[in-house]
């Protein structure tokens, strides 16, 4: 790897030729981050910090700051803007901030501290960072990311977060997702809730000393913009059903991804993408939609009724070792009575030098092919059997089962549990599920969107990970937004103040709640037959088929179809019961079902205008002769920023170059 | 299978709430609990009955979103959260009770759904480390040993999910007390404030109407976590100590 220093530039601008979504957008000016930052890689942030203009301790009180979301980064962010001593509004949908769908996060968190002498550092994290999410992010803002990544450890721990340890009472830390250095931090299978009430307990603290606001189970729905700023938000208080608005001088998105639009995924079942997209259509630009992280190690759907996917931790992929039978008659026998020369242990045979830990897009992909190719294991659902094995016999012959169970227990209990087998018996199922997205509202460097006054932190934007996220490095981020990024750049902007003062008879503020007015009482007197819930299956299954993990042109063009004849019944079909004035878990469903069928229309967009095979999305019509996937830089070396064209017009594309500095462009081969 | 459900309906607050029958059919094993009731509600919209409320949003043990009082037990027969309750743990033909969370504490808001709001306050009242972003020591310079930082992390599994206040004929929290009580006092960092955060977490849980301990045990029998019984000695032991240094 050569270490650049982020002088000159190393490629050239791409140029697209090929055109596949022509008729369905219109293209757009082409798209700068004003504040990128040049000079020098690794001073970039440190020279940002500093050049960004101060707030006075005094002058903070009097400024106010809207957070939607309390996760890693939203709940990081209120802490720390409360801290600092600004008024801080904090919403969430759930009954407590604590529940954030962060808390799911299993496998670790990533920094580069080098603990293990093994060659770690910011330049290498970073250099991973961009190679791993295939040349799709920005290399500063990834730098920096790589850069306040130590801190974060150090943060976390004083706050009382129990990360595993070794004897002598020093951090303990493992390799991660194919990584050559041990950077992974973790607390046992649930680093993700460990962190999670850390920043909780950190705002919880700021809530008891007056500087943040709560507002749990409140949801917002609509952005307030006057003057082309972003000034507050519309929100519905889901038990008393009031609409709420809350004006401010800032807004902070950090309301998670928007796996969910698929149905079945790892995600929990509230999230959704009504935050961003209420922005998005009142000019914030949505960026890479199609950009979706499959992860490989999913438990198997089991049946109609499943309403979500549970993820097995990806460690497991360090020990277990997959492979289906060689012959399709073998699938439905007991695996144990298939003998060693009639398995495939295909990822093995495929690329002998990484074998099992293979990147997680390639990973899942084999896993689709083998399946495709009719050698799935497991119950049929629909047609198909979608599983392969995911063996530990030959790992408890090493280790004994003890030391199995001392590693992934809690993860063979939990399989257990959800599938009624024993995996010390017998091996695990596992198939690709949707698990995080890259794509997000698009941001410059402060986290701004192109909407002043409206920021963005965590998976609900898009900068960091391009079109691959690579394992543990999302929570790394989220942090990274709300504790060390977001308060040093906001209080650049909130410098302007005192804003224009306005209050809740602004004619804007009052035309954004006539909006959310009118939009619930639409959705409760449709009337119709079918309830948001079967609205939000049959969506799912157009865009995992069409937009999951492999895509094609002809795949594309039908799903756009399919999906405008879906969002044409769902305003005159939705079937809404109950009223408006009380808790009503339907009419919440239906907006977000609402949001995620036009947003799907987006990502079939995205993903028929780049005809290219990247990250976790592979494009049929971009392959090499064997099969790998094949991207096109000089093509699609660029952010795709999509601009709301309105109900009935078309999106407009607006195009970031992505230009490296610090790093060389090269082809993937885990050949 | 097909089984009977007997299921608690309150439209909201302030309205008396009855148990409705309901019966549902072509049950799998492999569904879990909420999937159940998933397959209830879309029968319910279909015949124009507004469907049942409940809370979840993980639905895989980690959130603590989800609580019901099913057959009289918190969460179930299992040691589990409700969201991984399976209905391989019923058969063909049962008769099932479920009731939200039943605690004063708890007030009911519609349905099955509770609020848990008191614990929030209880941890606004001392339950955090006060480390102000951007102060913190480089992390390998505290060490923690090995057993302490383990049950620390132990305790620190807690969900928040209220079912030990649910289980408890008292109504009293304090296994969720105890737990964060252990997981911060285990701690280097967790030593300045230990004796203020007892005492403050105590009265704020006192406050909020949980009842007291009498060491009944159905609490740590009812959580999911397998948080253990002697958290609360702990609680006990770190109260005492901070009343004789005078908090
Ligand atoms: C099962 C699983 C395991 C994972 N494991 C790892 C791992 O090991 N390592 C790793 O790095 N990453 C992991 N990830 C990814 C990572 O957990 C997430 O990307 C990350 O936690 C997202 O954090 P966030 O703060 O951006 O948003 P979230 O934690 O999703 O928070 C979103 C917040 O926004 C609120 N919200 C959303 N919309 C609204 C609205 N309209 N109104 C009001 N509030 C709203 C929600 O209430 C919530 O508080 C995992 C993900 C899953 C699903
Ligand atoms: S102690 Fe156990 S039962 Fe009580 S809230 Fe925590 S996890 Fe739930
Ligand atoms: S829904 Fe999260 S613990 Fe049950």
């Amino acid at each position: 790897m050569a270490l650049l220093d982020g002088t000159t530039q190393l490629n050239k601008p791409p140029v697209q030729v090929s055109d596949d979504a022509r008729g369905y957008y219109t293209l757009g000016e082409p798209l700068v981050d004003p504040v990128t930052p040049t000079g020098p890689i690794k001073d970039r942030w440190t020279t940002r910090k500093f050049d960004n203009r101060l707030v006075n301790p005094a002058n903070r009180r009097k400024m106010s700051v809207i957070i939607v979301g309390t996760g890693l980064a939203g709940g990081a962010a209120a802490a720390t803007l409360g801290e600092a001593g600004y008024l801080v509004k904090s919403f969430c949908f759930q009954d407590s901030p604590r529940r954030a769908h962060s808390i799911a996060a299993q496998g670790g968190i990533n920094a580069a501290k080098n603990y293990k002498e093994d060659g770690d550092s910011t330049h290498r994290l970073f250099y991973d960072t961009v190679k791993g999410g295939d040349y799709r992010s920005r290399e500063s803002n990834v730098y920096r990311l790589a850069e306040v990544s130590a801190n974060i450890i150090d943060q976390c721990v004083a706050q009382g977060v129990p990360f595993a340890r070794e004897y002598g009472g020093l951090l303990d830390n493992r390799s991660f997702g194919g990584v050559q250095v041990s950077r992974t931090f973790y607390a046992r299978g649930q680093t993700g809730q460990q962190l999670l009430i850390g920043a909780y307990q950190a705002m919880e603290r700021q809530v008891a000393a007056g500087t943040v606001q709560q507002f749990t189970r409140h949801e917002m729905l609509e952005i307030i913009l006057i003057d082309g700023k972003a000034r507050g938000i519309i929100a519905r208080d889901l038990v008393t059903g009031e609409i709420q608005t809350h004006l401010a001088d800032a807004v902070v998105l950090a309301s998670g991804g928007y796996g969910n639009v698929f149905y079945l995924s790892t995600n929990a079942m509230g999230s959704n993408v009504t935050a961003g997209w209420r922005a998005h259509r009142k000019g914030a630009y949505m960026a890479n939609p199609c950009y979706t992280q499959i992860h490989p190690t999913c438990i198997p759907v089991s049946g109609e009724h499943q309403s979500k996917l549970t993820l097995m931790s990806e460690s497991l992929r360090n020990d277990g070792r997959i492979w289906v039978p060689k012959k399709a008659e073998d699938c439905e026998k007991d695996p144990r009575d298939i003998p060693e020369g009639d398995r495939d242990y295909y990822l093995e045979r495929i690329y002998p030098a990484f074998g099992n830990l293979v990147p997680r897009d390639i990973a899942s992909r084999q896993a689709k092919n083998m399946c495709d190719e009719g050698r799935g294991v497991g119950p049929k659902v629909g047609d198909f059997r979608r599983g392969v094995y995911l063996d530990f016999a030959d790992a408890i012959a090493r280790l004994g089962e003890d030391g199995i169970r001392e590693k992934y227990d809690n993860l063979f209990d939990m399989y257990a549990r959800i599938t009624g087998e024993n995996p010390y018996e017998t091996p695990m199922r596992i198939y690709p599920a949707v698990h995080y997205v890259m794509g997000g509202l698009w941001v410059d460097y402060h986290l701004q969107s192109n909407i002043p006054g409206l920021f963005v932190a965590g998976e609900a934007n898009f900068s960091d990970h391009g079109a691959n996220r690579l394992g543990a490095s999302a929570l790394m981020q989220g942090l990274a937004d709300g504790y060390f990024v977001l308060p040093n750049t906001i209080r650049d902007y909130l410098a302007d103040a005192p804003f224009e003062r306005i209050d809740e008879s602004h004619p804007d503020v009052v035309a954004a709640r006539t909006d959310v007015e009118s939009r619930i009482s639409t959705f409760l007197s449709i009337n119709g037959t079918r309830s948001a819930d079967s609205f939000h299956k049959e969506l799912g299954t157009i865009m995992w088929e069409y937009c999951g993990m492999e895509r094609s042109e002809e795949g594309l063009r039908k799903a756009i179809d399919l999906i405008r004849e879906l969002k044409a019944s769902f305003w005159t079909d939705l079937k809404v019961l109950g009223t408006a004035d009380t808790l009503n878990q339907s009419l919440e469903k239906a907006g977000r079902v609402a949001d995620f069928i036009e947003l799907g229309e987006l990502m079939c967009i995205d993903a028929l205008n780049r005809r290219e095979s990247c990250g976790g999305h592979f494009r049929a019509e971009s392959q090499t002769e064997d099969g790998e996937a094949l991207r096109h830089d000089e093509e699609f070396a660029y952010v795709a920023a999509w601009e709301w064209g309105g109900d009935n017009g078309q999106p407009v594309l607006h195009k970031e170059d992505l230009i490296y500095t610090a790093i060389e462009m090269k082809q993937r081969s885990y050949k | 299978m097909n089984l009977t459900l007997k299921i608690w309906r309150q439209p909201d607050a302030t309205t008396d709430g009855a148990m409705h029958t309901y019966q549902v059919s072509d049950i799998s094993d492999d569904m879990s609990f909420l999937e159940m009731l998933d397959v209830l509600n879309e029968q319910l919209n279909e015949k124009g009955e507004e469907p049942i409320a409940f809370d979840s949003d993980c639905r895989e043990g980690i959130c603590g979103m989800c609580g019901l009082m099913i057959n009289g037990q918190a969460h179930g027969p299992e040691v589990t959260t409700t969201c991984q309750l399976h209905m391989r743990s019923f058969s063909d033909g049962d008769v099932i009770t479920i009731e939200p969370w039943r605690a004063e504490s708890f007030p009911v808001i519609k349905d099955l759904v509770v609020d848990r709001g008191a614990f929030d306050r209880i941890i606004q009242s001392g339950g955090y480390i006060s480390a102000n972003t951007g102060s913190a020591p480089e992390a390998n310079s505290v060490p923690v040993p090995r057993d302490k930082a383990m049950r620390s992390f132990n305790m620190a599994t807690c969900i928040s999910c209220g079912a030990c206040v649910a289980a408890c004929p008292n109504g009293s929290a304090s296994l969720f007390l105890g737990a964060k009580i252990t997981h911060l006092g285990e701690l280097p960092q967790g030593q300045p404030e230990r004796d203020a955060r007892v005492v403050e977490m105590v009265g704020q849980h006192d406050h909020e109407g949980f009842g007291g301990c009498t060491n009944i045990g159905e609490c740590t029998a009812a959580c999911p976590k397998e948080i253990p019984l002697d958290v609360i000695s702990q609680l006990n032991k770190d109260l005492r100590t901070a009343m004789k240094h005078g908090h």
